[in-house]
């Protein structure tokens, strides 16, 4: 149901082009703009609708004329045409002035025996004679049918009726009418069932039907409460898909995911659309009319429940709002508590000292034991930086410099890496178990981070990064601190960093200690005791013989042996040329400035989101966790929110650039038809037989020309938010939203790239995936990444967004060591062959290396700087 | 029996064979020598209008259906490509429209009753519509893509005219070939319902859709596939493939339409691709051992030639593939086929 837009089995039709559905076609229609108007349906069949609904019943409109017009003008444009089209009125001359412009077979939706069986026929004869399908709405001469009872009897004469002139029974489509419930009239309790169950006796009766609905009907009586128009909207799928129900007229943003609703809301939805009778009593209707208005975002019985705690101690108080993350009082009781200190003689520093201390090692304990996660922690972490603003002003003013909680940390994310999020978490925990963190931000100088170190007399310093250039970078800081005749601990963490790295690059530059530290829960405990008198040095002992284990094993372990490049270039896998794909259909590089974000956050893949933050798991399951299951809910819900601010507020921008070039192959270069050359590495370990030695290259034709793609995309707009989250102590939203524009990244480089596979370069126009197929990447052609296993080298990232059409163009800048400004950017090339498979080129040779500086025109030095990752 | 009906029968036990197109043979036979226009009292030159050769010299286009049936043909369509009003009109000759088609039909039944009641075998007559030069799908004016040059009831009733002329003169089938407009073909198949009623006959239509490219699309962009369940309604007697380039590059298309259509496949190509002259010269042996191994394969039930085929052609086609079986027509699932450019089904 999540993905039906992409299901041949549930079909989705969206309303984006029914005047009666959607204002702003309306607006479009009734202005004349039919130039809009049919970007309009193009945008829906970018995104993935199987089928495009079409309406023109206005008043102020002649209808006829404008679905002449407008089908007309669809019919002209391939990108739209592609697609059925459902010729959707209210008058059968609209439709039959539909069905003379449509080329392929569409949908005609509806006929009925309404003005009774003759003029039904009559109809029904028509459509076959256009060749149509046609929805049946389930209405006879006394009206429209309400109970089950009628829905079926009804259906059961149309069908008979229609069979017995020769209609194909698979072209029928019966609308058995999904009308509102909890409307308080008693008579209607029963809709949502009586449509159920109606389904499940056509399905039976009718042999091949179809059943669609419109479901904006069914939530009618909740209108301007989205969150609830879009819970009844899922619960209804969930029972009537399995009923029979095959399609339905909604707008996908108008459907949750079933198991992702509130549970107490899910099942106040199912009482009032099942017509069961609700587990606590009471009425459905009222139920849900009650839970209602707590779901319309002002948050009515939290509130009460909130009024209780608010009756307790102010120390409690803030205990309790640091465990519970609540931030809405923080600053008034943390003033209360500053005033109960001063009137007992005490000192501000005595609030932080005190009762916040109490609250944030509760948190500390709960998280230590796995009781509470990452997301809690750092919204416990957002309520204690609002409390010690507040009471900054006051600690300054005594001019106290004594105190330094547990330790200090300097942390930066090294010169030319912009990825902070694992810092800032890292960051955010060790506040919370009392340490004081020196932020220095991210793209910091090694001589930077030494001069804070220095300055605020730090007690270890803490390194991110997350490109493979930033693992040079550290062992640069190293290699500076060990000059600068520093001794305090190092700790080292980021995506690529890895304990063995760690062992053989950084701890041998630098005779203080390093440690390693890849994850947040982690990272308290490593700092305790780097600052614990007593238990230090036996802690660090276990480090050092760690890392020389390490090290040891790693010498007589010998490396995976090597091949000549020569060899390696005669093992590669030849690609079938028959399998190549076409010429695209639209060369050349195309810029999208805004595509919406709305569209992205269908296509988000939550599974790295919620591993992000820690929490271990695959989404959906992962709502349902019996351990961390709350937790991700309560994430996920912020989540949402936060998205829903995105879309509705204009937060993010949504850049992209493709192109696609002629090209062949010339060894393991690429050279396109512009001249320039993509050099790709080869893998150079020595394979069984049989199995290739892969590069990026062998996936393009040398004899005759091909195609490569790239791309390149970018979320741009956050800075300010993050600046005001700064602003405001909000670490939680800062690292919410940083890792949301990381996952709308992912998900545009996705659907931007089957936008190239059926539409741009076109070799995939009749793929049909859903969004979990999308994920897993079930479909033809790769998109690999420079920096990523296939293509190791980040330094190819230059020439491709020159290619796109420089960083004006597409958007992005790059850092001395590559990354892409803004941070959440994807890039890569496209690859189209069928036979083309994602792989690691892992170690290769010093031949290849001299042969690559060669082929890249650098000297070797910066050739081995370029490939370090792939030389040890 | 109904024609339908024996048909059937026929194309059971064997691959059926349709003749090959009437211009080249027309004008080998010097068919446009003389003035047809005056004969036929019309003001505009008639030069090139070879479906008035039915009025002006029905011995000759007589004599070339005897060719054909001699040559091995059991499916003779009759020669009135372009007999339509939308054609005709740009010959001032519309108003002959009913004439021509009438003539036609009469010389092509006389030749099949003929050659039938000298051996018995049954042979058919299609009544063939053309495409007419007018597209229901296209703007012919770039600046304006909502423009059409014609709308769908106008084409509709000049098909009507054309298909109701052609079943009076004693066609059995109606022949909608050369699709390259599926709105077209969509047109012509309600215009030959129309027909059907007024006359109280059925007039079972073949539909046979011409390629503009080799990805396998026509002109107005539909997959085979979309053609396929766009016409699909007619409950045509065939659906196939001509013209559109040799019986090489339309291998794979036929193919892909033999095992999706659940009713007969012709298929009748070009004599190859042109050479540099525009000329065809692929020689009729070439021909029939391609569309042999067509045949071999399984993928079609009739067999023709288009551009650039010749008597020869189709008897040597006949003599290849006589003695094989013809394609089984396979069962299709009932799913709901619906199509835009690109097909789509919903599991019923």
């Amino acid at each position: 149901m999540t993905n039906s837009a992409s299901s041949a089995r549930f079909v989705n039709i969206g309303e984006r082009t029914n005047i009666t559905g959607s204002a702003r076609f309306k607006k479009l229609i009734l202005a004349d703009d039919y130039d809009a108007a049919v970007e309009v349906a193009r945008d829906q069949v970018d995104n993935g609708a199987q089928i495009i609904d079409v309406n023109m019943d206005e008043g102020l409109l002649d209808s006829e004329a404008a679905m002449t017009r407008f089908l007309l003008l669809v019919a002209a444009e391939p990108d739209i045409s592609r697609v059925p089209v459902m010729i959707d009125s209210s008058k059968w001359s609209v439709i039959e002035a539909g069905l003379k412009c449509v080329s392929g077979k569409p949908i005609v939706n509806s006929i009925s025996m309404k003005e009774g069986e003759a003029a039904f026929l009559d109809s029904a004869r028509k459509c076959m004679a256009y060749g149509a399908a046609v929805v049946v709405m389930a209405f006879d001469e006394s009206g429209q049918a309400d109970t089950r009872e009628r829905k079926v009897e009804i259906c059961q004469r149309a069908y008979k009726l229609l069979t017995g002139i020769g209609f194909p029974p698979e072209d029928i489509i019966f609308d058995p009418n999904i009308f509102a419930v909890a409307t308080g009239i008693d008579e209607h309790r029963r809709y949502g069932l009586d449509f159920i169950e109606a389904c499940r006796a056509i399905k039976a009766s009718c042999p091949h039907v179809h059943i669609s609905g419109g479901l904006s009907n069914l939530s009618f009586s909740f209108r301007g409460n989205e969150p609830v128009r879009r819970a009844m909207h899922s619960v209804f799928l969930y029972h009537a898909i399995p009923a029979g129900l095959d399609m339905a007229i909604v707008n996908a943003g108008q459907l949750d995911i079933y198991d992702e609703i509130d549970p107490e809301l899910r099942d106040a939805c199912e009482d009032v659309v099942l017509d069961r009778a609700p587990t606590n009593g009471g009425d459905a209707t009222e139920n849900l009319i009650a839970l209602a208005e707590r779901f319309r975002g002002t948050d009515a019985v939290a509130e009460k429940a909130a009024a209780e705690w608010r009756g307790w101690p102010v120390t409690e108080r803030l205990s309790h709002a640091l465990v519970k993350g609540l931030d809405a009082y923080i600053v008034d009781d943390t003033e209360e508590a500053r005033q109960a200190v001063a009137d007992n003689g005490g000192r501000p520093i005595h609030v932080i000292e005190g009762p916040l201390m109490d609250g944030m090692n509760i948190v500390g304990d709960l998280f230590g034991s796995g009781k509470m996660f990452l997301p809690q922690v750092v919204k416990s972490a957002r309520v204690m930086k609002k409390a010690v603003a507040h009471l900054l002003p006051y600690i300054e003013a005594e001019k106290d410099e004594t105190s330094r909680g547990k330790g200090r940390v300097v942390m930066a994310t090294v010169k030319g890496d912009v990825h902070d999020i694992g810092k800032n978490i890292v960051g955010v925990v060790l506040q919370c178990n009392g340490f004081e963190i020196v932020d220095l931000g991210v793209m910091v100088h090694a001589q930077t981070i030494l001069d804070a170190a220095r300055e605020h007399d730090a007690d270890m310093i803490g390194l991110s990064g997350l490109i493979t250039p930033s693992l040079d970078e550290m062992v640069t800081v190293a290699s500076e601190m060990e000059r600068g005749g520093f001794t305090m601990p190092l700790l080292i963490g980021g995506a690529t960093t890895s304990k063995v790295h760690t062992a053989l690059r950084v701890d041998p530059a630098y005779s203080g200690p390093v440690l390693h530290v890849n994850d947040a829960s982690r990272a308290v405990g490593v700092a305790t005791a780097l600052v614990s008198d007593t238990g230090r040095d036996a802690y660090l002992a276990t480090y050092v013989a760690e890392y020389e284990g390490l090290r040891v094993a790693r010498a007589r372990k010998g490396q995976s042996a090597l091949v000549p490049i020569a060899e390696a270039r005669a093992n590669g896998g030849p690609i079938d040329p028959r399998l190549a794909p076409p010429p695209p259909r639209a060369p050349g590089v195309h810029h999208f400035d805004a595509w919406p974000i709305a569209e992205l956050i269908e296509h988000i893949d939550w599974t790295p989101f919620f591993r992000s933050w820690e929490l271990a798991g695959n989404y959906p399951a992962i709502l349902q966790d019996p351990i961390v299951g709350a937790s991700a809910r309560s994430l996920f819900a912020d989540a949402r929110a936060m998205l829903t601010r995105i879309v509705e507020e204009d937060w993010l921008t949504a850049k992209g650039s493709v192109g696609l070039w002629a090209c062949r192959r010339d060894g393991d270069d690429v050279v396109l038809d512009n001249g320039t050359r993509l050099a790709f590495l080869r893998q150079q370990v020595k394979k069984r037989d049989g199995v290739p030695n892969r590069c990026l290259a062998d996936f393009i034709l040398a004899d005759r020309p091909d195609t490569i793609g790239g791309f390149a995309v970018g979320i741009h707009g956050a800075e300010p938010h993050l600046a005001r989250f700064k602003a405001d102590n909000d670490d939680y939203s800062d690292i919410l939203l940083k890792a949301l524009a990381d996952r709308l990244a992912e998900a545009f480089a996705e659907v931007l790239h089957a936008h190239v596979r059926t539409t741009l370069w076109g070799y995939g126009s009749t793929e049909r995936l859903s969004n979990q197929a999308l994920i897993h990447e079930d479909y033809r052609g790769i998109r690999p990444a420079p920096g990523y296993p296939a293509c190791p080298d980040h330094s190819l990232k230059p020439a491709l967004i020159d290619l796109l059409g420089g960083e004006d163009a597409t958007g992005i800048t790059l850092t001395e060591s590559f990354a892409m400004l803004p941070t959440s950017a994807v890039s890569g090339f496209y690859f189209g062959h069928p036979q083309a498979e994602y792989f690691g080129v892992a170690r290769i040779g010093p031949d290849q290396v001299a042969d690559y500086a060669v082929r890249r025109g650098v000297d070797i030095e910066q050739a081995e700087k370029w490939l370090r990752p792939n030389l040890d | 029996m109904t024609s339908r009906e024996a048909f059937h029968a026929a194309a059971a036990e064997r691959i059926l064979i349709k003749d090959g197109p009437f211009g080249t043979e027309l004008q080998r036979r010097d068919a446009y020598a003389g003035d047809f226009a005056s004969d036929l009292g019309l003001s505009a030159d008639q030069r090139g209008n070879g479906d008035m050769a039915n009025l002006a010299r029905p011995d000759i286009v007589g004599a070339v259906i005897d060719d054909y049936l001699a040559a091995g043909a059991d499916l003779i369509a009759t020669n009135t490509f372009n007999a339509n009003r939308v054609s005709q009109s740009e010959y001032g000759a519309e108003h002959l429209v009913g004439e021509i088609n009438r003539a036609a039909a009469r010389i092509a039944r006389e030749r099949v009753d003929a050659a039938t009641a000298s051996d018995g075998r049954p042979r058919f007559v299609a009544g063939a519509l053309g495409p007419t030069n007018k597209t229901l799908s296209l703007s012919p004016d770039v600046g304006d893509p909502g423009f059409r040059a014609i709308d769908f009831d106008t084409l509709k009733d000049v098909y009507r005219e054309q298909a109701e002329a052609l079943a009076e003169g004693g066609a059995d089938f109606i022949l909608v070939e050369t699709v390259f407009d599926t709105l077209n073909a969509k047109a012509a198949i309600f215009g030959t319902l129309e027909a059907e009623q007024a006359l109280g006959r059925e007039l079972p239509l073949m539909l046979s859709m011409t390629l503009t490219d080799l990805s396998g699309r026509n002109l107005s962009g539909h997959t085979i596939e979309a053609f396929w369940y766009s016409v699909r309604h007619a409950r045509p007697l065939t659906i196939g493939l001509n013209c559109s380039f040799g019986a090489e590059q339309l291998r794979s298309h036929v193919k892909q339409l033999s095992a999706i259509a659940d009713t007969l496949v012709m298929a009748y190509p070009n004599a190859g691709l042109p050479n540099d002259l525009g000329e065809y010269d692929e020689e009729p042996q070439t021909t029939a051992g391609l569309v042999r191994d067509w045949a071999a394969g399984g993928l079609v039930n009739v067999l023709g030639g288009c551009c650039g085929s010749r008597p020869d052609h189709i008897a040597a086609m006949a003599k290849a593939v006589a003695g094989l079986a013809p394609r089984a027509v396979p069962a299709q699932p009932v799913v709901t086929r619906l199509a835009g450019l690109e097909p789509f089904t919903l599991v019923a």
